[in-house]
């Protein structure tokens, strides 16, 4: 008996996934051609707040705007162009089968369940494949500036997890292109008053009233000054919660605030136990590291893995001959070799460094070998491609990969799980949304590359803008609660509250400390690889080491102006809940899949090992008033198109 | 293999908030190594400060991948800091030396106001492309992406402009507080394009407006184009110029008619 199942209720919520009626090919035209509708002249009637200003929250601001709905958008950052969205490097996956190899939506699909370890909603999944193609379609409209082949068209490149090239991508810098596009649509929405932009705001709480999600309590960070603000619907595209292992490649801020605060008012929170760990990260090179940085998977286009066979090898890389080396992803997985997905690459990496054989001063990684490309393409070919993130790398390493193999090591990326949403993409709280890597819903348990930016612009500009219309439409011109309703004032004062209870804590510690210290238990016992009894040492090293969080630690500054320690504790105290539902998830799912690889149940030569009799279902966890108590309710999930079955890249 | 530094001394400036005065503050970092980057540095300064009971250093800064263009300081007087085509972020302590004085200061321009410490607003920079910098395309009705063929050297040159991260140290280069190669930079991107072409002259005509509404007028030093970290060319200013001329003064009538 583990700790979970003699502690937690089950199925306190009645979940309805809504997936439409029809073959699998027909259900989102079928969705689009029954949902009610909104006037034109009636839409601006409705007002729509969108949490997040990353891919899915400024396509979807933006495309409301443009439909006659006020938005108001609230990022933390400074600017609408910032949010960690602008990182991506590699690319956008799009089923155009521009090159004529076999692509079609079908293969995207198929891809994408088997790539998600088949966790995932078929119905989603399919619809995210049918809209790749519009995507490549509205991102070249907005002058995103995709590479091209001389003759003028569109360029591809493959990726992890597929045998197809349908990537397109910008230099390393597709997220970022693609962000400035669809801030700069953004923007004109912005200018044409359409949308109201309030930047440097952070969400801290959302109001539900009725049972309808009914706005937000944000707080200005520039003068900590708290406000509410009402709506008929809430969209919150507020990125993932990778940042909970503290190390990670996400950027500085990115925190799982919104959605934990949607969850403590009810909404559920969707396996949270799958997380991805990037295969090619540099690894870590000292202890007061803050921040990993990713290398694109688009590297293993042309790089080559490996690590000498020899733990005791001296020799700089070049020196080691052929035969003392081992390709292992090659010799492993040979129909995909050095573009086996994510969490096959990351596992494998890392049972090589834990057997000793890891390079580099740390023997913390394995190599990413580009002599072989170089020799073959030749080096000008080698820096067209890749010459910028080369640049990052010697920056940050100090080495010159066009000289000595780069050094790489799974890290923390990106989170398959969130809060659970149906067909609609909305939450169980009618009238919250949740998009892009905020939500659960398409990736199952790993996500394949090239498919982030996809999804959140799938999610922003071609389904929210029409299912929020089947929400708001019954709503036209009933009254909505305004911010003087008690409600709104009770969230606000609970948000006072917590602030001023960081400030008067009066410890010892920064909230970096605990964040630090609650990242090294999460990692160690609910990272690349689980076990029961890791998962149950977790579940009482992270309340007490909560507890201590709570008695002493130290927030200097006031709540009067910008304070970033007061803004990482609210943070930190967040990660510290989801930390907790991290591992009884972890516990539950006794089966590995995708990124989450529970040690006890794996075949013979090491690979996941999944229980569909048992575990083929969402875990959607409810809040139950303390971290330590989560519901448990579980979505079954059916596979009609895709068969299940034991995913292979051998 | 890694070194470490030893007795650096940060002089940095404290301010806080935009009507107050400000002044500098001497924090000495012991030792350091030199694999880590200098935002890291400054965390495991504010990190001793916070543990000294004492208010943490406000700088602006996220994806520490040089992408973002969050991070916003002056050091040593230079925008970005020493390194060539690198931001704040992706300086590492390899450029510097043990017993080395750094001054670190936020950027200094009128319309960046100062928020707090080391941190402004560049709130401007939005109104600038508010105002035109964006293609209008509403989503929907887009045709499919291989309709026009583009030459791959303007898709290219497009992309060396449409790099620009936003992080405004051309304007705190600037003698005049300038944002030419920002603004610049964006007309490049999109008036390069065949799908920019419809909106090309009214185009550089707002976003030149806005921007003269914000910030000092260029007279060609040349700073900006050297502090820029993703080295952004001068030449994106002349073609901004170009335009704007044209947009102006031909007969718009003409213009029209092609
Ligand atoms: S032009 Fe260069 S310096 Fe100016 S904002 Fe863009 S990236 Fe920064
Ligand atoms: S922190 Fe993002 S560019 Fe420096």
């Amino acid at each position: 008996m583990s700790l979970t199942d003699n502690l937690l209720a089950k199925n306190t919520v009645q979940l309805d996934s809504k997936i439409p009626a029809g073959p699998m090919a027909d259900k989102w035209n079928s969705y689009k051609d029954n949902m009610k509708l909104v006037n034109p002249n009636n839409k601006r009637k409705f007002k729509v707040i969108v949490v997040g200003t990353g891919l899915a929250g400024a396509s979807a601001a933006a495309t409301l705007a443009e439909l006659g709905y006020q938005v108001d958008a609230f990022t933390f950052h400074d600017s609408a162009r910032r949010a960690h969205s602008i990182a991506a490097q590699g690319g956008i996956n799009g089923a155009k089968n521009y090159k004529g190899d076999g692509d079609s939506i079908h293969r995207l699909f198929y891809d994408t369940v088997k790539g998600g370890d088949f966790r995932a909603r078929e119905a989603n999944v399919h619809r995210l494949a049918e809209n790749s193609i519009d995507i490549i379609d509205q991102m070249v409209a907005q002058g995103v500036p995709f590479a091209r082949e001389y003759g003028g068209l569109l360029d591809n490149r493959s990726f992890g997890g597929a045998q197809v090239s349908r990537t397109f991508y910008a230099r390393g810098q597709t997220g970022q292109q693609l962000l400035l596009g669809a801030y700069q649509q953004f923007s004109r929405q912005v200018g044409l008053g359409g949308i109201r932009l309030f930047n440097r705001t952070e969400l801290i709480d959302i109001v539900v009233i009725d049972g309808h999600a009914s706005g937000i309590v944000v707080r200005d960070l520039v003068t900590g000054e708290l406000q509410s603000h009402a709506a008929h619907a809430v969209v919150l595209a507020t990125g993932g919660y990778g940042n909970a292992f503290f190390l990670s490649t996400n950027a500085m801020a990115c925190n799982v605030t919104a959605a934990w605060r949607a969850h403590r008012k009810g909404a559920l929170f969707a396996n949270p136990c799958y997380t991805q760990i990037h295969p090619t990260c540099i690894p870590q090179s000292d202890d007061s590291q803050s921040k990993l940085t990713l290398m694109s998977e688009s590297l293993r286009n042309d790089g080559r893995v490996w690590v000498p066979t020899n733990p005791d090898e001296t020799r700089p890389a070049h020196e080691v001959p052929e035969n003392e080396r081992d390709y292992y992803l090659e010799r492993l997985y040979p129909s995909f070799g050095n573009l086996a997905p994510r969490d096959i690459s990351s596992r494998a990496a890392k049972r090589l460094v834990d057997k000793g054989l890891g390079v580099g001063p740390k023997k913390n990684g394995v190599y990413l070998d580009f002599a072989e490309a170089i020799q073959r393409l030749g080096r000008e070919v080698v820096e067209e491609r890749y010459g910028n993130l080369f640049q990052m790398y010697e920056r940050i390493a100090g080495e010159n990969p066009y000289e000595q193999p780069m050094r790489i090591y799974p890290a923390s990326h990106y989170t398959m799980g969130g809060l659970w949403v149906d067909y609609e993409l909305m939450t169980n709280i009618p009238g919250l949304y949740a998009a892009g890597e905020a939500n659960f819903s398409d990736h199952g348990a790993n996500r394949l590359g090239a498919s982030a930016l996809m999804q959140g612009l799938s999610d922003g500009y071609f389904v929210l803008p029409y299912t929020i219309g089947n929400y708001l439409a019954p709503m036209l011109n009933k009254a909505i609660p305004g911010t003087d309703h008690p409600e709104f004032k009770a969230a606000e004062e609970a948000a006072r509250l917590r602030f001023n209870g960081y400030l008067a804590a009066g410890g010892t510690k920064s909230p970096d400390f605990f964040h630090r210290e609650l990242g090294k238990i999460i990692w160690d016992y609910c990272g690349m690889e689980r076990t029961e009894q890791g998962l149950e040492k977790a579940l009482s090293e992270i309340p007490a080491l909560y507890e201590e969080f709570k008695k002493d630690l130290r927030v200097t500054g006031t709540g009067e102006s910008m304070n970033q320690t007061l803004e990482k504790a609210g943070r930190v105290d967040d990660f510290f809940q989801l930390g907790m539902l991290m591992c009884h998830d972890a516990l539950d799912r006794k089966e590995s899949c995708g990124g989450h690889f529970r040690a006890e149940y794996q075949t013979d030569d090491g690979e996941a090992l999944r229980d569909d009799d048992n575990y083929c279902h969402v875990s959607a966890w409810e809040w139950g008033g303390d971290p330590m108590k989560p519901n448990l309710n579980v979505e079954k999930l059916e596979f009609e198109e895709v068969h299940l079955a034991t995913r292979s890249y051998k | 293999m890694s070194n470490h530094l030893k007795n650096i001394t940060l002089r940095i400036w404290r301010q806080a908030g935009p009507n107050v005065k400000g002044n500098f503050e001497n924090h000495v970092i012991d030792e350091i190594t030199d694999e880590a980057s200098f935002l890291e540095m400054l965390d495991i300064l504010n990190d001793k400060l916070v543990h000294e009971g004492k208010e943490a250093v406000v700088f602006d800064h996220d994806c520490r991948e040089g992408i973002c263009g969050t991070c916003s300081l002056m050091i040593d007087g230079q925008a970005h800091g020493p390194q060539r085509g690198t931001t704040a972020c992706q300086l590492h302590m390899r450029q510097f030396k043990s017993n080395d004085t750094i001054t670190v200061e936020p950027w200094r321009a009128s319309a960046f106001p100062l928020i707090k410490d080391l941190m402004v607003d560049r709130s401007a920079f939005d109104r600038i492309i508010e105002s035109g910098g964006f293609i209008t395309a509403d989503t929907g009705g887009a045709p499919d992406a291989n309709l026009i063929p583009i030459p791959k050297v303007i898709a290219d040159a497009a992309m060396d402009s449409a790099e620009c991260i936003g992080c405004g140290a051309c304007v705190a280069a600037c003698p005049n507080g300038a944002a030419n190669l920002f603004t610049g930079a964006k007309i490049a991107h999109l008036n390069r394009l065949p799908q920019g072409q419809a909106e090309r002259y009214s185009r550089v005509e707002a976003m030149v407006e806005t921007m003269d509404e914000h910030f000092g007028s260029c007279t060609n030093h040349g700073e900006c184009e050297a502090a820029c970290p993703k080295e952004i060319s001068i030449d994106v200013i002349a073609l901004m110029h170009k335009d704007y001329r044209k947009a102006k003064f031909s007969n718009r009538k003409d213009l029209a008619r092609g």
